[in-house]
């Protein structure tokens, strides 16, 4: 059912944990649904004065395929400068797993929309201008999350956590 | 426990499956018998006459049909006898899903008049989407629910009973919280009001007594009581008219049409025979792993027990730990060589955990944690050890890599 790479990055996962001096976090998932991710970016300019994720960790809470998802992210983010972070996809994070299961898909997606979502509130936090795209995404996550939040109303509001 | 030897003379009788490499795997533990068990050495040995050298059709009137025939009604005596049922009550099928369908949809089939079916919130899928199907079909159906233990209130059963009421159909057992269900007090009331009673057995068949004199129809599957995949049997009470599911040569009373899996049958009559003679030892071997378990595992933080503490199957418990995902616990135990399952939600489409433990109001953040552990005849002590004793560090692992933090 997984890849090679999939069970590699699940057994050993790289950059797992909280950063203690991040820039921002992007969180998303819902805890219903069974997969929650908490990514942490640290942006720091370079040599050449470009601003580039120069650190990167995450909390995972959900599957295999969740935790592999968040490893790998953080291994394609690290060291990219910001216009390059925004660009990745969760096409590219499925790609370097070698693939993943159609029904896991999600966990890709959900590993993406996390970074999309730091590099989103680390550019709000410091006042700047947020390109279309990046906007563009965080609205469709805002809405995503805020749906399902109404889906699973009933059962949330039962819960003790 | 079991040795090479013992599987020799298949490997000199066949030479074509060899299975040392299985045979060497000797450090992998199954703990997930409700998913289905390793068939007995001594069901295996009875089956393998009947591939290549009593290989008859049952239907055939020469010494091979003769042969295979003999075989089948031996084992339809032996599993009626387990029951206390005639033999003619017990129809052969390819498993307890095909068996729960017969019930089900023969019945509604041979009654249209009566068009509501009652049956519980926890069923299996292979009850449960047969009565969605019949839902579609024009049939009413109540799903009735259960408390927080996963017990269902046998007034509830009543309270649902109307007029055009066909037929209640509750499992005896339940395949991934262990529950053990009321089946006496709810067959009485389906008595009572004249209600037809199918019990899904499949979990709960040589494990606990089961009250034949209440019960009309009961789906059993070989291969969770140590026999082959493949086969099953449906206990139909005498008089009780089915539309068959299956058309064909008319075998099995007309119920169940095709030529009859003899090996699997004579399988599962074996597997029978071994696990009713055997209950005495190993029902409560399998209720001490239980309670050990619970005792441990509760005493971690953050975990609950999901079912019912002592009106369980003995083979079945499920726990849920706080702050980690399911899927991610069974995979990091089977890389420790331990197989269990879960009931997360993460292999299903809708993203939903178990129908099982939203029934019995689990949180949902909790019910994204559980693990089945499910043993079996085969299960010995050292393997609950050994679970026992990777399983707080697997479990702290993997809380501290999520977000939800819960005190070690």
């Amino acid at each position: 059912m997984y890849t090679e790479k999939v069970i590699e990055h699940f057994r050993h996962p790289h950059h797992m944990g909280k950063l203690d001096d991040y820039s921002a976090v992007g969180k998303v998932g819902n805890i219903v649904c069974g997969d929650v991710m908490w990514l942490y970016i640290k942006v720091e300019n370079d040599e050449q004065g470009r601003e580039v994720i120069s650190d990167i960790s995450w909390e995972t809470f959900g599957c295999t395929a969740a935790i592999a998802t968040s490893s790998m992210v953080s291994d394609i983010a690290k060291g990219k400068t910001i216009d390059q972070a925004i660009a990745i996809t969760n096409r590219d994070v499925a790609a370097e797993l070698g693939g993943l299961p159609p029904i896991k898909m999600h966990c890709s997606a959900l590993a993406a929309d996390a970074l999309n979502e730091a590099i989103y509130s680390y550019l709000t936090e410091q006042g700047r201008e947020i390109p279309t795209a990046l906007s563009k995404r965080h609205e469709h996550i805002a809405k995503e999350i805020a749906s399902l939040e109404e889906r699973y109303k009933a059962f949330a509001d039962k819960e003790e956590l | 426990m079991r040795s090479p030897q013992m599987y020799a003379h298949l490997i000199n009788r066949t030479n074509l499956v060899d299975l040392r490499p299985v045979m060497e795997m000797t450090t992998r533990i199954y703990l997930d018998n409700s998913a289905t068990t390793p068939v007995a050495p001594q069901v295996l040995e009875a089956m393998l006459p009947y591939f290549s050298e009593l290989y008859g059709n049952a239907s055939s009137l020469h010494g091979f049909g003769q042969e295979a025939h003999a075989a089948l009604d031996e084992s339809r005596e032996a599993i009626a006898e387990t029951l206390g049922a005639d033999p003619s009550e017990i129809i052969f099928t390819a498993g307890a899903t095909e068996a729960d369908n017969l019930a089900i949809k023969g019945l509604a089939f041979a009654n249209p008049g009566k068009r509501h079916i009652i049956t519980t919130a926890i069923e299996h899928d292979a009850v449960l989407s047969t009565c969605r199907w019949l839902e579609t079909q024009g049939r009413e159906v109540t799903y009735v629910g259960v408390d927080a233990n996963g017990r269902v209130d046998p007034r509830d059963i009543a309270k649902a009973i109307r007029e055009d009421t066909l037929l209640v159909s509750v499992m005896a057992g339940n395949n991934e919280i262990g529950t053990i269900e009321p089946i006496e007090e709810i067959g009485e009331i389906c008595r009572e009001h004249g209600v037809l009673f199918h019990i899904d057995a499949v979990q709960a068949y040589g494990k606990i007594p089961l009250p034949l004199e209440v019960i009309d129809l009961l789906s059993v599957s070989a291969h969770k009581i140590s026999g082959p995949k493949g086969v099953g049997f449906l206990y139909v009470r005498k008089g009780i008219k089915l539309t068959p599911v299956l058309h064909g040569g008319g075998h099995e009373r007309g119920l169940r049409s095709g030529t009859e899996n003899i090996p699997g049958v004579v399988g599962m009559a074996a597997a029978a025979r071994l696990a009713f003679s055997e209950m005495g030892e190993v029902v409560p071997r399998l209720s001490g792993y239980r309670e050990r378990l619970i005792e441990s595992i509760t005493a971690l933080p953050g975990t609950r027990l999901n079912g019912d503490r002592t009106d369980s199957l003995p083979h079945v418990s499920n726990f849920s730990f706080a702050g980690i995902e399911g899927e991610s616990l069974v995979m990091r135990l089977d890389e420790h060589g331990i197989a269990t399952s879960t009931g997360s939600a993460c292999s299903s489409p809708n993203l939903e955990p178990s129908h099982v433990l939203v029934a019995i109001g689990v949180p949902l953040t909790m019910a994204h944690g559980s693990l089945r552990i499910s043993t079996g005849r085969q299960t010995t002590s050292e393997e609950i050890d050994a679970l026992l004793a990777v399983l707080p560090s697997v479990v702290k692992d993997l809380r501290a890599i999520s977000p939800f933090k819960v005190v070690q």
